[in-house]
């Protein structure tokens, strides 16, 4: 008795079910393709170079993203300067130095529950002490520091996850020759951990790319006709654009709006294709 | 001569360590002054109104000249946005969850995860322009009576959005039922189905409630998708095909105007950014456990 | 006290021709016969674990399958339930026949033959979610849809069987794996037992016990034996001396000897068997 009808019901559920979870699986992805080629389809029109250098004005084929374009480009420069450091020095501390103590877990338990608020919060924040309290004013310093502070969570993880693979062996190695604690990290730890580090603050520089919700609080301007001039200059950024265009009513600024989607998107694609380039590039150079 | 160096080597191994720890310290900073900045405004708002005012109110109205404060619309719109999010990111994400952990061969499953991945990484604002573009149009030939902003049609593009949050964490929580437990079951004369209903999604329950609770908590920080295709009016409705307003919608329509430093408008977007911090806060807070809960191994 | 003239290892039936003459009065294939285990060879990739065996194991009796680790013994007992093809990558050459039937056919389905085969592990593995009342009524849930009153009698019968009833009797509600060890390796011999199979695999079953749990568990076996056809791996050779009437020797995939558990620790046939046995290796 090992066969019967409840064997082929069972079989056939079995793969009935089988088919929903592929199905549940493909039909998201089915659904972003069907996005970006929405995308690329509505931006065709206004897609050229003359969209790129061009500035945004009332007539919508003419308006241009190159302020939104070149004030993103500045802005994760400067946030990159500000957060890449600080997010590095923080891992360094919490791996190789403060392991056990008291105060490193409390530094962790800050990480954990930072990285789960949300976006807009960094930009009440960074409105209250960036902007007023500490006098930046709308300014590309303020928005740089917003957005540094909101990437420091990853930053820090990723870092962490790239120091960890370094083996405590390679470490003891060096202590053993007579090296101190920041030779040891400095000399030895950090250029394994390298690759990895990068990587990390790519992928954490790309996020920072597509966030509009804290700059828009922190006082990115939508409607900008001049680059920025410095770090104390008004600027604006790409989603900060292309939110504008969208929430205008004509249908010619959608268009506007899907072509800046697409800038932005070339510029994740560059910027992903660059952090698993480098990463494979440089992972070669291990011999473990 | 040696020793000098040696001192100062040891002095500067101590300057290096304070100053790392001061990086680290950053983030302990940046929390208390997240936690400042609610508070003072919070607490300057409610000087001026009364809290009884703020959770008994209907209507949200700070702009108008009649000035309501309840919070209930606002807090509605997110509400419903998040829902119809999480009805949609749910069976798909466990779903997917399932394939990837319990029948994808590897290297479907190595393609197909990293895949889903994608969807997490797409900026929000090209979530909002296909919500408002494609989606709401789509269902409007669908769903009588729904307008062009609506709860609708952003709450399920942002449940496409944090799929990923749900499949990834439970996948991890599916897979990391031990193999003894799963062969006892299938020892007893158990299919994979029944295996799978009866012992493993059980055993790894208390993983994917904290992956479930964490996708809430990010649908409700959510901004752009909303602020682009939900509306800017805050209602005090369930009724998913009419314009609403999130609170995070209304942080940025302030933010976007003109509002003066200072005055009780000003000082709503605080208030709203508080419940907002408090709801997201309390939700991470409870995910961290039922994940502390499921390592411990307590199903 | 050895046989003196001890042959030199001859894989297959050839030996167990010459060391089971005595006994070649019993029939080979007969229904006598619970599994019949023919030719099976395993893999695990290309790694082959068991070469060409060829056993009978007997109803309702206890056969213990001794031999050193790595030998192939659970590889051999996961055969006789199906369970060793879940492993990703194993295969399987041969043919084991329940009752004369071929389990492997394509028109068995392995999950019914489960509900007849069933097994115990060595590391004790009730359902971590479920209390020790539901852990042993899960088989049956599978199947069956019994009302209240028959389920609290299955899930009497089967501790009572498990010799474990006395002990849980008034927590029956609390979660199976707040039991010790012991106590947990016995709710797994219930919940098999439950399910009324007819032949019971325990895969070294004491292995991750202390000695009185392990006491324990070979008193029940011993309880168990005149109602099930019962296979136990164990790397324990007394425990196989005290438990078993018929054992088995495996080394590195092959099966060496096979018989009488008595006779086999007493005059084993085979060089190998008897270095093992005397702790030459292993």
């Amino acid at each position: 008795m090992m066969h019967g009808h409840e064997s082929r019901r069972r079989a056939l559920l079995e793969r009935g079910f089988h088919a929903l979870c592929l199905g549940a699986v493909l039909l998201p992805l089915g659904l972003l393709a069907l996005l970006v080629g929405d995308v690329l389809v509505d931006a065709a029109p206004r897609l050229s170079w003359d969209f790129l250098t061009s500035y945004p004005s009332r007539r919508a084929a003419q308006a241009g993203i190159l302020p939104g374009l070149v004030g993103s480009l500045y802005l994760i420069g400067l946030t990159a300067a500000i957060a890449l450091p600080l997010g590095v020095g923080a891992a360094l501390y919490l791996e190789e130095y403060g392991k056990r103590g008291w105060l490193a877990r409390l530094i962790e338990v800050n990480i954990a529950n930072l990285a789960g608020v949300p976006s807009i919060i960094y930009g009440l924040l960074g409105l209250e002490l960036f902007v007023r309290a500490l006098g930046m004013g709308r300014s590309l310093l303020a928005g740089a520091c917003t957005m540094a502070l909101l990437i420091l969570p990853i930053v820090i993880m990723a870092s962490r996850e790239a120091l960890r693979t370094v083996p405590n062996t390679v470490r003891e190695g060096a202590y053993a020759l007579g090296a101190t604690h920041w030779q040891v990290v400095r000399q030895v730890v950090l250029p394994l951990a390298f690759p990895g580090i990068l990587t990390g603050a790519i992928l954490s520089v790309s996020r920072a790319i597509g966030e509009a919700a804290p700059l828009i609080v922190v006082g990115a301007l939508t409607y900008i006709a001049f680059l920025p001039r410095g770090i104390d200059s008004p600027f604006t950024a790409l989603p900060i654009q292309i939110f504008n265009w969208v929430s205008r009513p004509q249908e010619a600024f959608m268009v506007n709006a899907a072509a800046g989607i697409v800038v932005l998107l070339a510029t994740l694609l560059l910027l992903n294709g660059l952090a698993i380039y480098l990463r494979n590039r440089l992972q070669r150079r291990r011999y473990w | 001569m040696a020793q000098a160096r040696q001192r100062a080597g040891t002095l500067r191994e101590q300057i290096i360590e304070r100053a790392l720890l001061g990086s680290g310290v950053i983030s302990v900073v940046t929390t208390a002054a997240i936690l400042a900045v609610l508070a003072v405004e919070t607490v300057a708002f409610f000087r001026e109104v009364p809290l009884s005012r703020f959770l008994a109110d209907t209507q949200w109205t700070p702009l108008f000249a009649d000035k309501h404060f309840g919070i209930w619309p606002l807090l509605f719109g997110t509400l419903l946005t998040s829902a119809i999010a999480i009805a949609v990111a749910l069976p798909f994400g466990l779903l997917a969850a399932i394939y990837l952990s319990e029948l994808a061969p590897d290297r479907v499953r190595r393609l197909l995860k990293p895949l889903l991945e994608v969807l997490a990484g797409v900026p929000t604002i090209v979530y909002g322009y296909f919500a408002l573009v494609v989606v709401t149009p789509l269902l409007q030939r669908v769903v009588p009576g729904l307008a062009g902003f609506n709860a609708l049609s952003p709450g399920i593009v942002m449940g496409v959005m944090i799929i990923p949050m749900i499949s990834s964490l439970s996948e991890d929580a599916l897979h990391a039922v031990p193999m003894t437990v799963k062969e006892g079951a299938y020892a007893l004369g158990a299919g994979r189905l029944e295996t799978l209903f009866r012992v493993t999604i059980p055993s790894a329950f208390s993983g994917i409630t904290a992956s479930v609770v964490l996708a809430i908590s990010r649908a409700i920080g959510e901004t752009m998708i909303v602020a682009i295709a939900a509306g800017q009016q805050p209602r005090f409705t369930l009724d998913p095909r009419v314009p609403i307003e999130t609170m995070t919608a209304y942080i940025v329509q302030i933010s976007l105007g003109d509002t003066p430093r200072g005055t009780i408008e000003y000082r709503t977007i605080f208030v709203v950014g508080a419940a907002l911090f408090l709801m997201t806060f309390a939700m991470n807070l409870f995910s961290q456990r039922m994940a502390r809960r499921f390592r411990k191994g307590d199903g | 006290m050895l046989n003196g003239s001890v042959s030199p290892a001859l894989p297959g039936a050839a030996l167990r021709g010459a060391t089971l003459a005595d006994e070649a009065a019993l029939p080979r294939e007969t229904a006598e016969s619970k599994l019949s285990v023919q030719g099976l060879s395993a893999w695990f990739g290309d790694q082959r674990v068991l070469h060409d065996i060829d056993l009978e194991i007997r109803p309702r009796q206890v056969t213990a399958i001794i031999g050193p680790s790595g030998c192939g013994k659970s590889t051999l007992i996961r055969c006789l339930n199906r369970m060793h093809e879940l492993v990703p990558g194993a295969r399987r050459e041969g043919q084991v026949l329940l009752d004369g039937e071929d389990i492997h056919a394509r028109s068995v389905d392995p999950v019914l033959l489960r509900r007849r085969v069933g097994m115990v592990f060595q590391k004790p593995n009730p359902f971590p979610t479920m209390s020790i009342r539901d852990n042993v009524l899960a088989g049956l849930r599978l199947t069956h849809r019994l009302r209240r009153q028959d389920q609290d009698a299955v899930v009497e019968g089967a501790l009572r069987q498990a010799a474990l009833w006395d002990e849980v009797s008034d927590r029956l509600g609390e979660p199976g794996i707040g039991l010790s060890g012991g106590q947990q390796q016995r709710l797994c011999i219930a919940r098999a037992l439950a399910v009324e199979p007819e032949v019971l695999l325990m895969d070294e079953p004491c292995s991750a016990l202390d000695p009185i749990a392990t006491a324990r568990i070979e008193d029940l076996v011993h309880s168990l034996r005149d109602a099930y056809t019962i296979v136990i791996v164990t790397h324990n050779m007394q425990q196989a001396a005290r438990v078993s009437q018929r054992t088995v020797f495996l080394l590195m995939g092959e099966l060496v000897e096979e018989g009488e558990t008595s006779r086999l620790f007493t005059s084993p046939g085979d060089r190998r068997t008897e270095d093992y046995i005397t702790g030459k290796f292993g």
